[in-house]
């Protein structure tokens, strides 16, 4: 339920967006770099681009960055002094503009995650300090599948104001968190109010492709099946399924400095690298593609549904769109629903 | 680590070094940090990420006893580019140290039992810790037995600490070097792990295994033990996959479901049946 139902002119969103750059906030949204669209700071409203079915990079950047840098370390006269950037670092407030429900339903999944038994502080000030403005889906593609994932393409799960295109140039508002709510009462001026009206007729239709829970119940029995080497034959290992999705959220601690001086970092990382799980005796629990494949299936669809609750995918189609393979995770989630035995 | 900062290490300080076979060093660890060194607290079994500033962390368990309060002590082979970096440390160095993390050896159900303990190489130091706090604690315990093997005299860590072992009237020690390791003056047995504990035939009845070792020690081993009428469920062991956070995050050290820096490293044989061969 949303706490507030409003409608905006296209032109009052721009100048809503204009207004939250000059209050000094930072405005991640969708614009154009070298074809592809990409969530980037905005200096200017007339940069944002709305016709676009998703952006080439998740914004999961504004929770998880590529390189966190989390503590650094000097010698001062001989004593080793740390300084941790968890504690006294400012936060920037940001406002993300733009997301889908996918990715905003995603930003949740991974602030649950981080948040899980031993909260990690970085993922969750910079959630604190996030407002998430996302835009429902009036068009999709076949890469997408967000309804067999269990999100859908208004969904408001994970977004703190969602905006819905109603056509000629309005958008219908539901604030949905007191964050939302905070910054819709300091730019009120800019939305008219409305009755509650339903979505459905001006969002994109997408049929059910496969259920993530029979998804779920196949894998728990699905180890040793033939099914991941004949899927995983043309896998690169190259990552750029991790790297794109904005649920991916595995990562390496490396240093950078000499001892001396230097950082401790917190970087991105694959499931689809051989070095991931490589011992250093030379053993890998994880030595063909195949398994390093099905790790990525089980992790999203068995391990992550069965530990914490939450699902490892939203349907955003990045990874597919992303292979330079051509694999394709909507196929293969659909075939293990269709060759596994339940 | 008052901090939220779960990735912040205490600052602890080199105040031993022993060197204890070719590669292998035992650091015992002091923190530097007063207030660090009174909340912290750990259980036998579990494991810490020991870092050396520039180059990064490196897992393995912590090998002593928590009933030896105020330090720490690891032990560890110089093989990677970490341990490389930790093994120029010298006494007074000042290194990093996050933990403790992972589950426990439930020792408290094992009192009034026998424990057998069975360890190869490298792998003694995870079971060190579980030796001296049962020592230290020995009157809640029945027999303890302790069958160590290294592939040569060199190779044996603690030697100091199997030779006081060895002298004690409340412990059976057995060691014993791979055929060919064994020097002119060698007292203990040559042969294999397996067939050493074969030859002792230890009784399975009301005892505890717990086993450490190269992969192809405890894959010879395990069926060595149900032979002799130990139960999966009695028969104990650690898992190492490779990790970088300790604390479930970083999702590389999983077997299939299980995370071995979280349910583990400690499982019985029969938890290591139920899980796929991901380790």
């Amino acid at each position: 339920m949303s706490m507030q139902q409003r409608v905006i002119q296209h032109e009052n969103l721009l100048k809503f967006l204009g207004e939250i750059i000059s209050s000094g906030k930072q405005l991640y949204a969708p614009q154009k770099k070298a074809e592809k669209t990409y969530f980037l700071p905005a200096s200017d409203v007339h940069s944002i681009v709305f016709d676009y079915i998703q952006t080439a990079e998740s914004p999961k950047e504004l929770l998880f960055p590529k390189t966190e840098r989390m503590l650094s370390y000097e010698q001062v006269d001989g004593k080793l002094k740390m300084i941790d950037h968890a504690e006294g670092e400012i936060f920037p407030e940001r406002v993300l503009f733009g997301s889908h429900p996918c990715d905003a339903v995603a930003l949740k999944t991974l602030t649950d995650f981080f948040r899980h038994d031993v909260p990690d502080a970085f993922t969750q000030k910079r959630q604190d300090s996030l407002t998430v403005i996302s835009v429902s889906c009036i068009k999709a593609d076949d890469n997408c599948f967000c309804t067999s994932v269990g999100t859908s393409p208004g969904d408001t799960e994970g977004s703190d104001i969602l905006l819905t295109p109603i056509g000629n140039a309005k958008y219908y508002v539901e604030v949905m968190t007191e964050k939302g709510q905070s910054l819709f009462a300091a730019h009120e001026k800019y939305f008219e109010n409305s009755d509650i009206i339903s979505k459905d007729k001006y969002l994109t239709k997408m049929s059910e492709v496969f259920s993530s829970s029979e998804v779920t119940a196949r894998l728990s029995k699905a180890f040793d099946h033939p099914i991941w080497s004949d899927a995983s034959l043309r896998c690169l290992g190259c990552g750029a399924c991790a790297y794109v999705c904005p649920v991916c959220s595995c990562f390496d601690i490396q240093d950078e400095g000499t001892d001396k001086k230097g950082d401790r970092l917190r970087c991105w990382d694959s499931c689809g690298f051989s070095l991931f799980t490589l011992h250093t005796s030379g053993h890998n629990p994880r030595k063909n593609q195949s398994d390093r494949w099905r790790q990525r299936v089980m992790h999203k669809f068995s391990y992550m549904p069965e530990r914490y609750e939450l699902l490892g995918c939203v349907g955003c189609g990045r990874c597919s769109r992303a292979c330079p393979a051509d694999m394709n995770i909507k196929e293969q989630l659909k075939e293990i629903t269709e060759k596994i035995e339940g | 680590m008052s901090s939220s900062n779960i990735y912040k290490p205490y600052l602890m300080q080199i105040e031993k070094v022993i060197d204890e076979a070719p590669g292998v060093k035992t650091f015992r660890l002091r923190f530097t940090n007063d207030a660090d060194k009174e909340q912290f607290n750990f259980t036998t079994g579990q494991f810490g990420e020991y870092s050396v500033f520039g180059e990064g962390e490196s897992t393995f368990c912590i090998a002593s006893s928590p009933t030896r309060k105020d330090y720490i002590e690891c032990t560890f082979r110089q093989a990677g580019r970490v341990t490389s970096a930790l093994a120029q440390k010298e006494e007074g160095d000042v290194i990093g140290f996050r933990g403790p993390y992972g589950n426990i050896f439930p020792l408290e159900e094992w009192y009034g039992k026998n424990l057998l303990f069975i360890a190869g190489g490298i792998a003694l130091p995870p079971l060190r810790s579980v030796i001296w706090n049962v020592l230290d604690l020995r009157d809640k315990f029945n027999d303890v037995t302790i069958l160590y093997g290294a592939r040569s005299v060199a190779d044996l860590v603690y030697k100091q600490e199997l030779d006081e072992w060895g002298k004690r009237s409340d412990v059976k020690l057995v060691t014993t070097v791979d055929p060919g390791g064994e020097t002119p003056d060698w007292k203990g047995k040559v042969g294999f792990v397996p067939s050493v504990l074969d030859w002792m035939e230890p009784s399975s009845e009301n005892t505890i295994a717990i086993v450490c070792g190269p992969p192809v020690m405890i894959k010879f081993t395990f069926p060595e033990l149900l032979k002799l009428g130990f139960t999966p469920d009695t028969i104990f062991t650690t898992l190492e996959n490779r990790m970088k956070c300790g604390v479930g995050k970083c999702g590389r050290c999983n077997v299939g479901k299980v995370y071995v820096c979280k349910d583990g490293p400690v499982f019985t044989y029969k938890q290591l049946q139920e899980l796929p061969a991901e380790y």
